[in-house]
């Protein structure tokens, strides 16, 4: 917080603490009855998770993207192609099969994210959009890059864009993003 | 399905934070309220009750699995028959409905339906990302998971559609936050500008943080009760029940993905032909439905609570609607999902007077002056942009709402009158999971009825 000159007003707040090894409390019996007044105590509980997780019968579609492919989900039945995978059709229930999908796509819609989850925090202001690839039922959401996110315009909708690959995977679907063709 | 009613309600105070109260004595807040409320203090209250629901959207929020019958002992509801129902942003409108069908069913005939949910017990961002593992953990979340941008997303393509604009969705803000300022139970009571609106930092392109609802501690109730239960309430408090009676449930569902909405055809609601959609307005002569633009879960919803209460042509049979407003843009595509108007209208209807209050001025002068001002008033209470969103009560606070609308009693509950609706005899309530993923929409009729 600083005033107009630039000039810090306030001291930071921080989610750190004094650790506390007694607390006021009033003289018993004569005073139970101030207890009922009493300011809540509330302290700091740290909950910290390592997940082990699987992306099961997606795994395909991630190690695509470290080798510098999209694939998608087909339904032989239905014709649909779905570029976010699906084991099974949303339509019929038949089992997929993969298809490989373009490097060339077009933006769908896009947002630009200036503020966020904390673990994104660090990386805003960013864009979010939601791809349309010919020939696809569904759309895929990813990150657009070379785009001024401080300068957003409902021209990007429709905007022709390609696939860029991380050359360092994540093993993360951010590992594909996609920039204005010929960028 | 036998007759259910509502016979009363509570909310407790929401705010940013609650650490007064653990979330059990919030529910006791709201809870106690309700029972008082029907003349009867709780322990013969609980000697009546069948059972009941306990709502909260959150396990992470919580830090504590099995909240629910935490909840229920400490009201006092055990050893009788309970459930936690968890639906995420529409948990309290599912609580509500399964209330309903406990007694509807002829299962119970008293049931109180209760939701809470405290999010301060973590900051901001963490609670971003918490909302946030609400969308796909592996394809999702980790290309930057955030529910604000999601529906910023969605709102991008309704501008691109339909000509919808930031200016429209302001309306909905300055609308929500005034009627807000009429109601104490409100956490941000605010006379705000369009300017003022869209001026607010920036937090997912257009939604600025006054599009936005916020976090919120907080409980709400509801008690439901068959005509015997409605008879054992009265015999118990020597006093005549207002009863509300719910003359609508409907629910519809969506993929949790939103990348993974398919255009389809429209499901129609009874006021609209399949050649509404058709001409050059829509894409390829046709509406390509529902995309991201819409939500094909509250259209359902709408379809199947509408027909359930005989319902034809919603914004002149409904005299009231109370919808989940977790975002201005949410708001406007939702008047289309339930039928107040066409597909590609609602930024029209948001600026228009339709679904303002008629007797509150909102220093808009299109509205202001409009002869129509007041048609269907949307959100009196301000909302969850105004009131507060502590998801597992959000739905239940609006059941409160409409529940005192229809009693006549907002005067008597919020200590002013100005946003009771004059003549109001049926209400709709809609509440809405991430990305439209649950929908619910209620619909509560006055004693007498229409
Ligand atoms: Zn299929």
């Amino acid at each position: 917080m600083a005033d107009k000159k630039g000039i810090p007003m306030r001291l930071p707040e921080t989610e750190t603490a004094t650790e506390v090894y007694s607390l006021p409390f009033p003289e018993l019996p004569k005073d139970l009855g101030a207890l009922k007044g009493m300011k809540p105590i509330v302290v700091k509980q740290p909950y910290h998770i390592d997940y082990i997780h699987s992306y099961g019968q997606d795994s395909p579609w991630i190690a695509g993207l470290s080798n510098g492919t999209i694939l998608g989900s087909r339904c032989k039945r239905c014709r649909n192609t779905y570029p976010q995978p699906r084991g099974h059709c949303m339509d019929c229930g038949d089992e997929t099969e993969w298809v490989v999908l373009p490097n060339k796509a077009k933006v769908h819609t896009f947002t630009v994210c200036h503020f966020g989850s904390q673990e994104f925090l660090p990386e805003c202001p960013f864009v979010l959009c939601l791809i349309e690839f010919k020939g696809c039922e569904t759309l895929l959401l990813s990150r657009l890059m070379g785009v001024d996110p401080l300068k957003p315009s409902l021209k990007w909708v429709g905007m022709e864009v390609e696939a860029k690959f991380r050359r360092l995977s994540k093993t993360k679907p951010t590992d594909v993003y996609f920039v204005p063709v010929g960028s | 399905m036998r007759p259910v009613y509502m016979v009363s309600g509570g909310i407790s105070k929401f705010a940013k934070a609650r650490p007064d109260k653990t979330f059990q004595a919030l529910c006791m807040e709201a809870y106690s309220y309700a029972i008082h409320d029907l003349g009867l203090e709780v322990g013969k209250f609980n000697e009546l009750a069948d059972g009941c629901v306990i709502s909260y959207f959150s396990d992470h929020f919580a830090r504590q699995l099995m909240a629910g019958i935490m909840a229920q002992d400490y009201l006092g509801l055990c050893p009788k028959p309970g459930h936690r129902v968890e639906g995420g942003g529409a948990t309290g409108g599912l609580c509500l409905q399964e209330a309903w069908k406990s007694i509807a069913s002829g299962h119970m005939e008293i049931c109180p339906a209760v939701g809470f949910e405290t999010m301060s017990h973590v900051n901001t961002w963490k609670g971003n990302e918490f909302i946030a593992h609400a969308s796909d953990v592996s394809f999702d979340y980790p290309v930057g998971g955030f529910y604000s941008g999601y529906y910023a997303m969605m709102v991008v393509r309704h501008m691109m559609e339909y000509g919808t604009t930031a200016e429209q969705m302001a309306h909905v803000s300055v609308k929500n936050h005034m009627n807000a300022f009429y109601n104490p139970y409100a956490q941000k009571r605010q006379k705000l500008t369009v300017k003022e609106v869209r001026e607010a930092p920036m937090v997912a392109w257009p939604l600025t943080r006054l599009d936005i609802c916020v976090m919120s501690d907080g409980a709400a109730a509801a008690i439901l009760a068959s005509e015997e239960g409605v008879k054992e309430i009265e015999k118990a408090s020597g006093k005549r029940v207002k009863k509300v009676k719910v003359t609508g449930i409907g629910r519809g569902t969506d993929a949790m993905r939103m990348a993974d909405r398919p255009h389809r055809k429209v499901p129609l609601l009874p006021n609209e032909k399949a050649g509404d959609y058709v001409g050059k307005k829509w894409h390829g002569g046709r509406l390509e439905y529902p995309g991201i633009h819409s939500f094909r879960a509250g259209r359902m919803a709408s379809v199947q609570a509408y027909e359930m209460a005989g319902i034809t042509d919603p914004l002149a049979e409904i005299d009231f609607v109370e919808l989940h407003d977790a975002y201005t843009s949410s708001e406007i595509q939702t008047y289309e999902d339930m039928g107040l108007c066409r597909y590609g209208e609602g930024g029209k209807f948001a600026a228009s007077g339709k679904p303002f209050l008629p007797n509150i001025t909102y220093g808009l002068p299109a509205v202001d002056k409009d002869p129509q001002k007041g048609t269907c008033p949307v959100n009196p209470s301000g909302g969850l942009i105004a009131c507060g969103h502590p998801v597992g009560a959000t739905g239940l606070m609006q059941a409160v709402f409409a529940c005192w609308q229809l009693q006549k009693t907002i005067r008597k509950h919020l200590k002013k009158p100005d946003i009771q609706v004059k003549d109001a005899k049926r209400g709709a309530i809609h509440s809405h999971a991430g990305t439209g993923t649950y929908v619910t929409v209620s619909i509560l009729e006055a004693e007498g009825g229409r």
